[in-house]
C-alpha cells in the first residue's frame, strides 16, 4: 500500500511559473531530513524500525527515539524516479513471481542492488520490523521476506479485518493486548528506551491537531470550484500524516500552513495547483478509487487536468487512516486509540463499507463521475472493484469508468489506452449531462 | 467393478456434481437442517456440525464449469476461484446454502466476503478471522471470542442452541474423521501405488460435501478395500505437492503428475480435512479447545504467520521426511499471492537441505497438461539420476 510524498521525477520538466507554497517547502524539508537521519543512523547510533503506512504507529515509534523507515514510501519514490522497473526485474530474476505486488519486488530489488535510498545514499538495515498487519495480506509475506534477508527482530501486530463492517470491543482489546505484550516490549528491547505513556499521549494530541487541519483541507473540495485535487494533489497532503511525521510538531505546522494556503485559494475562487501551474476551469468533478500509478504519475495527472477534471475525493488518501468520518487519535485512551486507528484504515473495511464511503463522497462532494484506477498487483484494493463500479453507478446514477495500471511497474502503464478511455469517459459525462444515458465507457 | 472402484466412482460423481445434489438431498431429508458453505483453507466445522448443519466446502468450479458471469466481476489478473465461485452463486447452484464462511486466507477471499453480502443479501456471509498471534491470552482469547460470535450466528440460523455438550460431541466426530484422513495420507505415503493421488483427492473432495459421519465411514471402507487390492507398483519418484491450498488444480493435473512418474506422497489440497494435527480436546471448554488446537497444534500454510524465523519452511521439510519424498513440486494457482509470495522462502529452506524442487502455475480450468507432464517427467528422471549418483 502506499502513500506518497512524491518528489519530482528525475528529468521531469520544471513546472512553469509555479511558486512553491510554504507547505511544499516545509514538507520537502521534512522528508529530506528524515532520509538524512536514516542515512546517518548507523554513525549516529540510532535504531531503525521499518513499518507500513496503513496501521503506521508513528506516535508509538517516536516514544522510543527510533527512526521510522517505510518500505512502501521507498518503493513509491523509486517509482517516481524511474528506478523501480529495474528493481522489479532484479527481484523476478531472483525467483519472485511476476504475479505478486510490485512494491514488494521494488523493495527487494532495491535491497539486492545495494539498498540505496531515493537520493542515492545507503539506507540502514532495520533493527526491528514492525509488521503492522492492517488491510493487506501481502504485508505479512513482505516482512517475512525481509526478515529472511535482515535476520532481525520482528513484531507482528495483527489487526483483525472489519468483516461485518464494525469494530468490536474484542478486536480493540486484541490489538491493545498485542501492543502491550508484543510490540511495546520488543520496541523497548530494541531501542533500550523505557515506554512512557505520557509521551505517547503528547504525540497523540499533536496528531489530533494535525488531523483536524488535514480534514479541513480534504473537505475544502466540496466547494465549487474545488481548491484542491484530492487524489494527485492529495498524495502530497497525506505525506506527513501517513508517514514518519504524524505526532510531530512539524506535522502540526505543515497542516496549519497547508490549511492557510488552501483557505486563500478558496477565498480567491481558485482551483487546484498542478505541476503546470493553476488548473483551468473545473469541468468534471470525480471521485477516484485505487492507488495512483507512480511511474507515470505526472502524465496520468495531466490527462485529467488538461480536460478540466478534478478529483474531489479519493479512497487512496484514506489508506493510512480515515479522518474525515470523525476519528481522531485520542490522548485520553492512547492504546485503544491506536487500535481504533489501525482497525479503521480504508482497506481494512469490508466491501460494503468501502462502497458506502464512496457513495457518500459522490453525494457530498457533488461528483459527476466515479473513476477506478485498478492496480494489477494489489488484490487488497482491486479484488471486487468491478462490483464496486456497478454499485456506485446503480446507487448514484452517475457514470463510472475503469482503467488499469500498476503501482511501480512501468510495463503496465499504457498511456494511449488510458487516455482514450478517459476521453470517451468525459464524453459520456457530457452526454449524461445533456440528458442521454449512454452505456458504460469501460 | 471392484469395491475400491465403486467408492471412487461415487466420489467422482460427487465431485462432478456442481449442483451439489447430495447436500441438497441431505438438507431436504429433515426439517430445520442448515447448510453452511465455506471456502479454503480452514473453518471450525465443528460449530456447524453442532448446529445440526452440513459444512459444505466450496472450492470453485473446476474445469467443468463454464464461467460467464463470474468473469464480469474480476480483472484478468486475479485468480480464478472467486470468479467461478460467483458463477456458482449467480447460477443458483448454491441457492440452498444458508450461510457462507470466508476464511482469512488472502485479500481476494476477504473481499469476496463483502461482495457476497451485497450480491446475496439473504445468505448470511461471515468473514472468519483467525489469530496471527499465538499466545492463548492474546490471540487465543480473540479467537475464542470470534468462535463465540460464529456460534451465536449459527445458532440463530439453525434456530437451536449450540450447547457445549453438542460441541464436544462434534469435536469427537471430527477428531475421528481427521484421524482417518491422516491414516489415508500415511497409507498413501507407504503404498502410493495402492492409493493413487487422484483417488485420494476424490476421497478428500467427498469430505467437502458429505456429512462427516458418512465421510468417515467411506474413508474406513476405502482403507480396508484398497489395502486388500493388488495393483502394479511403478518405479516412480516420490514428491510432495505444495501451494494448491485454495484454488484446486484440475484432476487431470494430479493424474498427469503421477503419469509422468511422480507419486504424490503428500499435498496441501484440502488442509481443512486435517488442519489439527492431533485430536482436539473433547472435554472441558470446547471453544477454548478449538482455539488451543488452532494456536498450538495445527498445520502451517502461507496464510499463517510463522513467528519464529528459524522454523520457516520447517513443516515442508518435515513433510518431505515424514512421507519419504525425494522432491517437492510447487504447484500454485496463477495470481495466488499467498502461495507465490511464500514460495521463495520455502524454496530457500529446501535448497539449504539439498531437497530438489520444481515450480509451475495452474488455473482450475487449465486444459493443456502436456507441459506439466513434461516438467514433472523430467523432474522424476532427474530425481532418479540424482539419487543414483
Ligand atoms: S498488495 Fe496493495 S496494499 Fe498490499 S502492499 Fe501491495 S500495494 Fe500495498
Ligand atoms: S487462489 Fe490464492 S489468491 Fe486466489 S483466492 Fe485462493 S488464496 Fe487467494
Amino acid at each position: 500500500m502506499s502513500t506518497a510524498i512524491p518528489t519530482r521525477p528525475a528529468g521531469a520538466a520544471k513546472p512553469q511559473a509555479v511558486v512553491k507554497d510554504g507547505s511544499m517547502l516545509k514538507q520537502k524539508e521534512m522528508i529530506s531530513g528524515n532520509y538524512a537521519r536514516l542515512e546517518s543512523a548507523v554513525t549516529d547510533g540510532r535504531k531503525v524500525v521499518s513499518t507500513f503506512v496503513p496501521g503506521n504507529l508513528n506516535e508509538l515509534i517516536m516514544c522510543f527515539d527510533v527512526l521510522n523507515n517505510l518500505p512502501e514510501i521507498n518503493a513509491i519514490q523509486n517509482g517516481m524516479r524511474k528506478k523501480s522497473g529495474g528493481y522489479i526485474m532484479e527481484a523476478e530474476k531472483r525467483g519472485h513471481s511476476e504475479d505478486v505486488c510490485t512494491y514488494v519486488k521494488a523493495d527487494l530489488g532495491m535491497i539486492e542492488k545495494g539498498n540505496l535510498g531515493p537520493d542515492g545514499q545507503k539506507l540502514p538495515d532495520p533493527n526491528l520490523l514492525l509488521l503492522s498487519y492492517t488491510g493487506c495480506f501481502t504485508f505479512m509475506k513482505w516482512f517475512e521476506l525481509l526478515r529472511d534477508r535482515y535476520n532481525c527482530e520482528t513484531a507482528m501486530l495483527h489487526v483483525p479485518y472489519q468483516g461485518d463492517g464494525q469494530i468490536t470491543q474484542s478486536m480493540i482489546s486484541y490489538v491493545v493486548k498485542q501492543l502491550r505484550e508484543e510490540v511495546i516490549p520488543k520496541m523497548e528491547r530494541v531501542s533500550g528506551v523505557k515506554f512512557d505513556i505520557d509521551r505517547l499521549r503528547e504525540n497523540l494530541a499533536r496528531s489530533a491537531r494535525a488531523e483536524e487541519d488535514f480534514v479541513w483541507v480534504l473537505n475544502s473540495a466540496k466547494s465549487k470550484p474545488s481548491p484542491i485535487d484530492a487524489y494527485f494533489g492529495g498524495v502530497y497532503y497525506i505525506g506527513p500524516i501517513f508517514t514518519a511525521f504524524r505526532g510531530t510538531e512539524d506535522a502540526v505546522e505543515y497542516y496549519q500552513l497547508l490549511r492557510a494556503e488552501i483557505a486563500e485559494r478558496l477565498a480567491n475562487g481558485q482551483g487546484p495547483v498542478t505541476p503546470n501551474g493553476d488548473m483551468g476551469p473545473e469541468r468534471y468533478r470525480l471521485v477516484v478509487e485505487g492507488p495512483p500509478n507512480w511511474t507515470s504519475f505526472r502524465d496520468f495527472w495531466k490527462m485529467l487536468y488538461d480536460d478540466g477534471a478534478v478529483v474531489v475525493a479519493s479512497t487512496y488518501t484514506k489508506v493510512g487512516g480515515i479522518y474525515d468520518q470523525g476519528f481522531r487519535h485520542d490522548p485520553a485512551k492512547p492504546l485503544e486509540s491506536l487500535a481504533e486507528y489501525c482497525l479503521g484504515c480504508y482497506t481494512n473495511r469490508n466491501m460494503p463499507s468501502r462502497i458506502d464511503l464512496i457513495e457518500r463522497y459522490m453525494n457530498e462532494f457533488e461528483a459527476d463521475g466515479f473513476l477506478i484506477n485498478s492496480i494489477k498487483s494489489c488484490n487488497s484494493f482491486s479484488a471486487g472493484q468491478l462490483l464496486m463500479l456497478r454499485e456506485i453507478e446503480r446507487r448514484t446514477g452517475k457514470p463510472a469508468a475503469f482503467i488499469e495500471s500498476d503501482l511501480v511497474d512501468p510495463r503496465y502503464f499504457s498511456p494511449a489506452n488510458i487516455k482514450n478511455r478517459l476521453e470517451s469517459y468525459f464524453q459520456m459525462i457530457e452526454q449524461r449531462r445533456a440528458g442521454h444515458v449512454p452505456a458504460r465507457a469501460a | 467393478m471392484s469395491h475400491v472402484a465403486a467408492i471412487v466412482a461415487r466420489c467422482q460423481a460427487l465431485f462432478e456434481d456442481l449442483n451439489f445434489t447430495a447436500a441438497r438431498e441431505w438438507k431436504e431429508a429433515a426439517p430445520g437442517r442448515i447448510v453452511v458453505g465455506f471456502m479454503p483453507f480452514y473453518v471450525p466445522r465443528e460449530l456447524i456440525h453442532a448446529a445440526g448443519g452440513l459444512a459444505l466446502g466450496v472450492l470453485g468450479g473446476g474445469d467443468q464449469l463454464e464461467v460467464i458471469q463470474g468473469d464480469a466481476y474480476y480483472q484478468s489478473y486475479i485468480c480464478r476461484i472467486p470468479r467461478s465461485t460467483i458463477e456458482l452463486g449467480v447460477t443458483s447452484r448454491l441457492d440452498f446454502v444458508d450461510a457462507m464462511l470466508f476464511p482469512s486466507i488472502c485479500d481476494v477471499i476477504r473481499n469476496l466476503s463483502g461482495m457476497w453480502k451485497i450480491m446475496f443479501p439473504k445468505v448470511k456471509s461471515r468473514y472468519v478471522d483467525v489469530p496471527q498471534n499465538f499466545s492463548d491470552a492474546v490471540g487465543g482469547s480473540f479467537y475464542v471470542s470470534e468462535l463465540g460470535e460464529l456460534r451465536d450466528i449459527l445458532a440463530r440460523l439453525a434456530g437451536r442452541e449450540i450447547t457445549d455438550d453438542a460441541l464436544r460431541n462434534s469435536i469427537a466426530v471430527y477428531n475421528e474423521n481427521r484421524a482417518l484422513v491422516r491414516e489415508v495420507y500415511a497409507f498413501r505415503a507407504r503404498f502410493p501405488w495402492k492409493a493413487p493421488s487422484a483417488e485420494v483427492y476424490l476421497l478428500m473432495r467427498a469430505g467437502m460435501v458429505l456429512p462427516v459421519e458418512e465421510h468417515s465411514a467411506m474413508l474406513r471402507d476405502y482403507l480396508d478395500a484398497t489395502a486388500r487390492e493388488e495393483r502394479p507398483r511403478r518405479d516412480n519418484s516420490r514428491v510432495v505437492v505444495t501451494g494448491a491450498f485454495c484454488e484446486q488444480p484440475p484432476l487431470s493435473l494430479i493424474k498427469s503428475i503421477e503419469l509422468a512418474g511422480c507419486y504424490i506422497v503428500d499435498d496441501d489440497f484440502m488442509l481443512v480435512n486435517r488442519w489439527e494435527k492431533s485430536d482436539v480436546a473433547a472435554d472441558g471448554d470446547p471453544l477454548a479447545a478449538l482455539s488451543h488446537a488452532y494456536l498450538h497444534d495445527s498445520l502451517e500454510t502461507a496464510a499463517k504467520y510463522q513467528p519464529d524465523q528459524s522454523k520457516k519452511g520447517q513443516w515442508l521439510i518435515e513433510a518431505v521426511q515424514r512421507s519419504g519424498a525425494e522432491g517437492v513440486i510447487f504447484a500454485s494457482a496463477s495470481f495466488c499471492d499467498p502461495a507465490l509470495l511464500e514460495r521463495p522462502m520455502l524454496q530457500r529452506a529446501l535448497a539449504a537441505r539439498g531437497i530438489p524442487y520444481i515450480a509451475f502455475k495452474f488455473a482450475e480450468n487449465s486444459g493443456q497438461m502436456q507441459p506439466i507432464r513434461e516438467q514433472a517427467g523430467t523432474f522424476a528422471d532427474s530425481i532418479k539420476l540424482w539419487s543414483a549418483a
